[in-house]
């Protein structure tokens, strides 16, 4: 199939014990309405959960929203678990309360975009649109 | 038609009796003395619906405020929203708080404290004290009111699927401490209902968990009788995406069904509705804010007099805190949601609330500093001080603009509440999703509105900045999860553990049974059960509950 041809295929996840989903919904319905397929993971999931959903579901990308401080933690979670299944190309973006000053550690750990409050749904379809296709030349080896 | 001169006489003198006017000048800076009201006689007008929809604050409907003499005689009470890291760390900046002129305390706790779970559970890795204070048992509670006297602050605490546990305990630290628990007031949220609905850190099922708010009806005013033992709240409805009708519409309805859960058990409707209390937003759209208020004293009124009876009039006063609009904060240009801050709680305040939190401006960053904390404490006391506002009642009363809009808001929130009550109440709606496809749709539809320019958002859609302002923000500690871990292993070791085993044996019973569970909650409390504990037996008696993941 052309790179051009393919969905984008984007599980957007809220890790952890916070409940407050509305970003994470919004950005969700952004992408789909952007053509893309949305696997969202509902609430409260583990990175253990997120990463096998992501395997299983063949994502090309996934989003973490994270509200309650606790974004160094599941980052890195999940950016070990998918580098221990042999995922790692799996992008791995998210969103939500993120002090500037955490920016550059969740870039370093292989976060590819992070995306504050204020963002709009665009810029994350726009991210993907030019991203996830850079995924797919390089698995066809192009 | 009930004349000003008669409230005046009546309501007011009474008011005056319980609580004088504050010792400040109530005049206008050019020295013009407000009376403490105005009706349409003071402008030589009539208005035949005056009684019946807007009357006199202080009295059914109390569209105009729910008590005589409003903030003639006693300010709202201001009330900051706090929690973060240890008990320590958090007991430091009440005492701050309470020093800079803080008149109630209001605790933020954390997501494993909010979910049920003791800080060294595996759950709770890497949320440990992040957007509040741990506590797990009554050694924390202690540590987080050290110092505090008990009796003269009033506390409110954001808890609700474990909030029977957590009142427990603040009651079990009173009864240490030698405090007489009818003269302690305060406020837990213990709000299950909007859980469900938008903030989502429910643990039980709808069920069990509405049974449990009900307990605290029933237990609360033959124990605690000045306790607020719920305050239904709209605050998330609307943080998640709804809109100020369905908030309105959709806390008020939550309101209805704990009062048909209560009557349900048998509760007599004015011996726990007084002590019902309310917590609303408010956003950026002022004078909707503004009716919003009005128009929820209304309908409370309206309802709980004529629909379900009650004849106490404290039963048919809402009374409300209020919170500025988190979501409206903007992580660009972050000062200038001081402004935006400043312009929520003077509509809050213009809509006559009780209590209110003001946000600081970094929270789209992080959790507020102290110094950001600091400034929205002034500015609400630069609203109450120096603006006039607070002269006369309810001073927006009698617009055009707001009168229609309270009676526009009432129109839109009773069909709301109508449609919830033909779909069989609120319980049923949340079974059937239809909150969850309500907010979505408003919660999309206001941030396309936004990525359109419809709306302008200074700062972020509109008058953008090149170079992004950096503000300094308050970083949570990450040896908190150790400091809790080691202070849980010490309580285990140092307890009873046979008046541990014995307490949570009965709250098990307890719930199995179907008997009021707070008793064993304090008995559990003063045992040094830890919250986890608490909670994993209701969860082996109720189950746990997962949403439908829809979007």
């Amino acid at each position: 199939m052309a790179a051009m041809d393919r969905r984008i295929r984007v599980l957007i996840a809220k890790p952890g014990l916070d409940g407050h989903d509305r970003g994470a919904k919004v950005v969700a319905r952004a992408l789909r309405d952007a053509g893309m397929e949305v696997i969202y993971t509902g609430l409260r999931q583990t990175p253990e959960m997120i990463v096998s959903a992501a395997i299983q579901e063949d994502v090309d990308a996934i989003g973490l929203s994270i509200l309650s401080g606790a974004h160094m933690h599941y980052f890195r979670e999940v950016k070990r678990l998918l580098e221990e299944q042999g995922a790692s190309d799996i992008l791995l973006f998210g969103g939500g309360i993120i002090p500037d000053e955490d920016v550059p550690k969740l870039k370093a750990l292989g976060v590819a975009a992070v995306f504050g409050p204020g963002t709009s749904t665009q810029e994350v379809v726009d991210f993907l649109r030019r991203r996830v296709p850079e995924r797919w030349r390089a698995q066809e080896g192009v | 038609m009930r004349k000003k001169h008669d409230w005046l006489r009546e309501t007011y003198q009474k008011s005056l009796e319980k609580m004088p006017e504050r010792p400040v000048a109530h005049r206008t800076l050019s020295d013009i003395a407000p009376e403490p009201l105005y009706t349409p006689e003071d402008i030589g007008v009539l208005d035949p619906e005056y009684g019946e929809k807007r009357g006199f604050p202080g009295e059914y409907p109390y569209t105009r405020g729910v008590y005589g003499s409003m903030y003639r005689s006693k300010l709202w009470t201001m009330r900051m929203f706090a929690g973060f890291g240890t008990a320590e760390q958090t007991n430091a900046r009440f005492k701050k708080l309470l020093q800079a002129g803080q008149t109630g305390l209001s605790v933020a706790f954390d997501l494993p404290t909010l979910m049920g779970y003791d800080s060294d559970h595996p759950l709770a890795k890497g949320e440990v004290g992040k957007c509040g204070v741990a506590v797990s048992s009554l050694a924390d509670m202690e540590i987080l009111f050290d110092g505090i006297n008990l009796e003269e602050v009033t506390t409110s605490m954001t808890i609700n699927s474990p909030a029977n546990a957590i009142w427990a305990m603040y009651l079990a630290v009173a009864k240490k401490r030698g405090y007489d628990w009818k003269r302690l007031g305060g406020t837990i949220q213990n709000d299950i209902l909007k859980e469900f609905i938008a903030q989502k850190e429910y643990i039980f099922p709808p069920e069990p968990s509405v049974k449990l708010v009900i307990d605290t009806f029933e237990w609360g005013p033959k124990n605690v009788p000045k306790w607020n033992f719920i305050s239904v709240s709209g605050y998330h409805i609307r943080e998640a995406g709804s809109t100020a009708v369905q908030e309105l519409a959709w806390t008020l309805a939550d309101g209805f069904e704990y009062v048909e859960a209560a009557l349900k058990r048998g509760l007599d409707i004015d011996e726990f509705a007084p002590r019902i209390s309310f917590f609303f937003d408010v956003h950026n759209d002022f004078f909707e804010e503004i009716a919003k208020f009005r128009a929820a004293r209304r309908i409370w009124a309206k309802e709980m007099r004529h629909r379900y009876g009650a004849k106490n009039p404290q039963s048919w006063a809402l009374r409300t805190h209020a919170q500025t609009a988190g979501a409206s904060l903007t992580a660009q240009q972050p000062l200038n949601n001081i402004a935006r801050v400043a312009i929520q709680a003077l509509a809050a305040v213009l809509g006559g609330t009780n209590s209110l939190h003001t946000d600081a401006y970094d929270e789209a960053l992080a959790l507020p500093t102290e110094e950001s904390a600091t400034i929205a404490l002034r500015t609400q006391q630069i609203i109450a001080y120096e603006t006039g506002v607070t002269h006369t009642i309810d001073p927006l009363a009698g617009s055009y603009y707001v009168e229609w809009l309270t009676d526009e808001m009432e129109r839109q929130a009773m069909a709301i509440i109508g449609e919830i009550r033909r779909m069989g109440g609120v319980v049923r709606a949340i079974e059937e999703g239809y909150f969850l496809r309500e907010l979505a749709e408003a919660s999309y539809r206001y941030q396309q509105e936004v990525e359109r320019k419809e709306r302008i958002i200074v700062g972020v859609n509109a008058f953008t900045d090149e170079i992004p302002l950096k503000v300094p923000i308050q970083l949570v500690d990450p040896e908190v999860e150790r400091v809790q871990a080691e202070r849980l292993a010490q309580v285990r070791r140092e307890r009873d553990s046979r008046r541990v085993a014995e307490a949570l044996e009965g709250l098990h019973r307890a719930a199995k049974e179907g008997q009021n569970t707070m008793p064993h909650f304090v008995e559990c409390a003063l045992a040094y059960c830890t919250l986890g504990e608490m909670m994993d037996v209701l969860r082996e008696v109720y189950g746990t509950y997962q949403e439908p993941a829809y979007v």
